[in-house]
C-alpha cells in the first residue's frame, strides 16, 4: 500500500479545561481532496491548526510523509516540517508591508535561500497560477478580499508544500469574491494537489472532494465520498447539520 | 531687581559651546542608545526564557533607579572595578544605557501590538522566530514606533543635563561656569532654560517629518 501523504493519530488539543478535539485520527492519500465540515466549535480549524503546529497538539501524532511533525528538538527542523505545509488563512494575512510579488517571494527567499531574483521569478509564475499577476507590484491594502485570498495562496504554492490546509477561505469574502477562490483551488485538485479544506462551500465539497469528514465535538462524527455523506448521511449529527444548512 | 542685558548678550556665544557638547553627547547616546535597545527589545521577545528574563530585569533596573544615580555608578563605582571613563565618555554611557531600556520597552510593545495573524503566516512559511520578527514585525513596526521614540529622545537631551554633575561641559555647566563667575542665576537659567526648548521643539518638528515620510500600507 502507498504510504499517506498525512497520517494523523488520536490527535487532541484541549485550551485550559476546554477540550477542542477529542482524539482525532485521518489519513490523507497523495492527491486526495479532503473536505472537513461541522457546525463552527466542533474542533474542524483547530484540527488543520494543529497539523502544521500553529496549535501545539495535547496528545497524539502527526506524520507527513511517515515522519513525525514536530518531533524534533530543532527548531530550523520544525520550521521546515511547518514550511511543508502550505496553509491558507481565512483572513489571508498576506504581510501588509510588501507587495504581492514580494509577500510570495519572501518565503523561497528567506527560508529556502534562494537568490533573490529566482525567488521573484516564482513568485510571478505563482501568481500566474492564480491569475494576480497583473497586480503583482500592488500593496494588499490595494486588493480586493478575493485577490488577497489567491495572493495568500499562491505565497503558500511558492514554499512547493506536499499539502494545502485551507481554512474557511472563503468565509471572510463578500459573495461575489467567492467564486474565483473556489476556482482556484478546483484548479489546484485538479492538477493533482493533496489538499484539507475546511469550509462551508457545500457545493465545493460536492465538486471536489474525494472524501468529507463531518466533525462534531472534537471527534469525526462521519465520512465518506460527498454523494454518501450529503446523499444519505447516517449520522443524526450530519443530518440534523446538513439540513440546516440546506434551510439558510 | 534689573536685568543685566550686557552678560546676556556675552553669554550667548558661550553657551551655544555648551550646546554643541550638549548634542554631541545626546546624538552618540541616541544612536547607541538605540542600537543596544533594539537588541534589548528583541532580546524581550527571545523564545529563551533566560534571555528575557536578563532583559526584564535590566530594564526593571533602568526603571527603578534614578538617572543620577546611574551617572554616578558608571562615573565613580566602574572605576572601582577598573572600569574608567573621561567625563564625556561615562556621561554618554550612562545616557546609553538609561536610553536603552526604554527604547527596549518600545520595540518589545510596537512588536507585540502587531496582529497575531502575521506571526502565523509567517510561522506557516516556515520562518523561524528570528525571521518572523526581522522580515515581519519589526517592519511592520517602526512607524508605530517612532513618536514613544521620539519622546525618549526629548528626555534624553533633557536628561543630558544632568552630565553637568559629572563635569561634561554641557549646556547646563556651561551656565553653572557663568552664574559662579557673574553671580547671574536669573539671567542665565532663563536663558539655558529658552535654549533647550528651542532644541526640544526643532527636534519635534525634524521627528514630524521623520513620520510623514514613513510608508503607509
Amino acid at each position: 500500500m502507498v504510504m499517506p501523504v498525512i497520517q494523523v493519530q488520536g490527535l487532541s488539543k484541549s485550551f485550559g479545561d476546554n477540550l477542542v478535539l477529542r482524539g482525532v485520527s485521518l489519513d490523507v492519500a497523495a492527491g486526495e481532496t479532503v473536505v472537513i465540515i461541522g457546525a463552527s466549535g466542533s474542533g474542524k480549524t483547530t484540527f488543520l491548526r494543529c497539523l502544521n503546529r500553529l496549535e501545539e497538539p495535547s496528545d497524539g501524532a502527526v506524520r507527513l510523509d511517515g515522519t513525525l511533525v514536530g518531533a524534533s528538538a530543532s527548531e530550523a527542523l520544525v520550521a521546515d516540517q511547518i514550511s511543508q505545509f502550505g496553509f491558507v488563512f481565512q483572513r489571508f494575512n498576506l504581510f501588509p508591508h510588501l507587495t504581492a510579488r514580494d509577500n510570495v517571494a519572501i518565503g523561497p527567499e528567506k527560508v529556502r535561500k534562494m537568490p533573490r531574483a529566482d525567488a521573484q521569478a516564482l513568485a510571478e509564475q505563482e501568481l500566474t497560477r492564480v491569475h494576480m499577476l497583473g497586480h503583482a507590484d500592488k500593496r494588499p491594502s490595494e486588493l480586493s478580499g478575493g485577490q488577497q485570498q489567491r495572493v495568500a495562496i499562491a505565497r503558500a504554492l511558492a514554499m512547493k508544500p506536499r499539502v494545502m490546509l485551507f481554512d474557511e477561505p472563503t468565509s471572510a469574502l463578500d459573495p461575489e469574491l467567492v467564486q474565483e477562490v473556489l476556482d482556484v483551488m478546483k484548479a489546484l485538485a485538479r492538477d493533482g494537489m493533496t489538499m484539507v479544506v475546511v469550509t462551508h462551500e457545500m457545493s465545493f465539497a460536492r465538486d471536489v472532494a474525494d472524501r468529507v469528514i463531518y466533525m462534531e465535538d472534537g471527534v469525526i462524527a462521519e465520512e465518506g465520498p460527498p454523494e454518501q455523506l450529503f446523499g444519505a448521511p447516517r449520522s443524526t449529527g450530519a443530518q440534523r447539520f446538513l439540513r440546516h444548512l440546506t434551510h439558510d | 531687581m534689573t536685568i543685566d542685558w550686557g552678560i546676556i548678550l556675552e553669554s550667548i556665544p558661550l553657551l551655544a559651546e555648551g550646546v554643541i557638547v550638549t548634542l554631541q553627547v545626546s546624538a552618540l547616546s541616541a544612536v547607541l542608545g538605540l542600537a543596544l535597545g533594539v537588541a534589548l527589545g528583541l532580546g524581550a521577545l527571545s523564545r529563551s526564557r533566560a534571555v528575557r528574563w536578563t532583559v526584564a530585569a535590566y530594564v526593571d533596573f533602568i526603571r527603578g533607579t534614578p538617572l543620577l544615580i546611574q551617572i554616578f555608578l558608571v562615573f565613580f563605582a566602574l572605576p572601582m572595578i577598573g572600569i574608567r571613563f573621561d567625563e564625556f565618555s561615562a556621561g554618554v554611557v550612562a545616557l546609553s544605557l538609561n536610553a536603552a531600556a526604554f527604547v527596549a520597552e518600545v520595540v518589545r510593545g510596537g512588536v507585540g501590538s502587531i496582529e497575531r495573524g502575521q506571526a502565523e503566516a509567517a510561522k506557516a512559511i516556515g520562518m523561524r522566530h528570528r525571521q518572523v520578527l526581522v522580515y515581519i514585525l519589526l517592519p511592520q513596526a517602526y512607524r508605530q514606533m517612532v513618536p514613544p521614540l521620539t519622546n525618549e529622545l526629548i528626555s534624553l537631551v533633557k536628561n543630558s543635563s544632568l552630565l553637568s554633575v559629572i563635569s561634561v561641559y554641557e549646556l547646563t555647566r556651561a551656565g553653572q561656569a557663568i552664574i559662579s563667575v557673574h553671580f547671574v542665576p536669573f539671567e542665565i537659567y532663563t536663558l539655558l532654560a529658552l535654549y533647550y526648548y528651542v532644541l526640544i521643539k526643532a527636534l519635534s518638528w525634524l521627528s514630524v517629518q521623520l513620520e510623514r515620510r514613513l510608508p503607509t500600507w
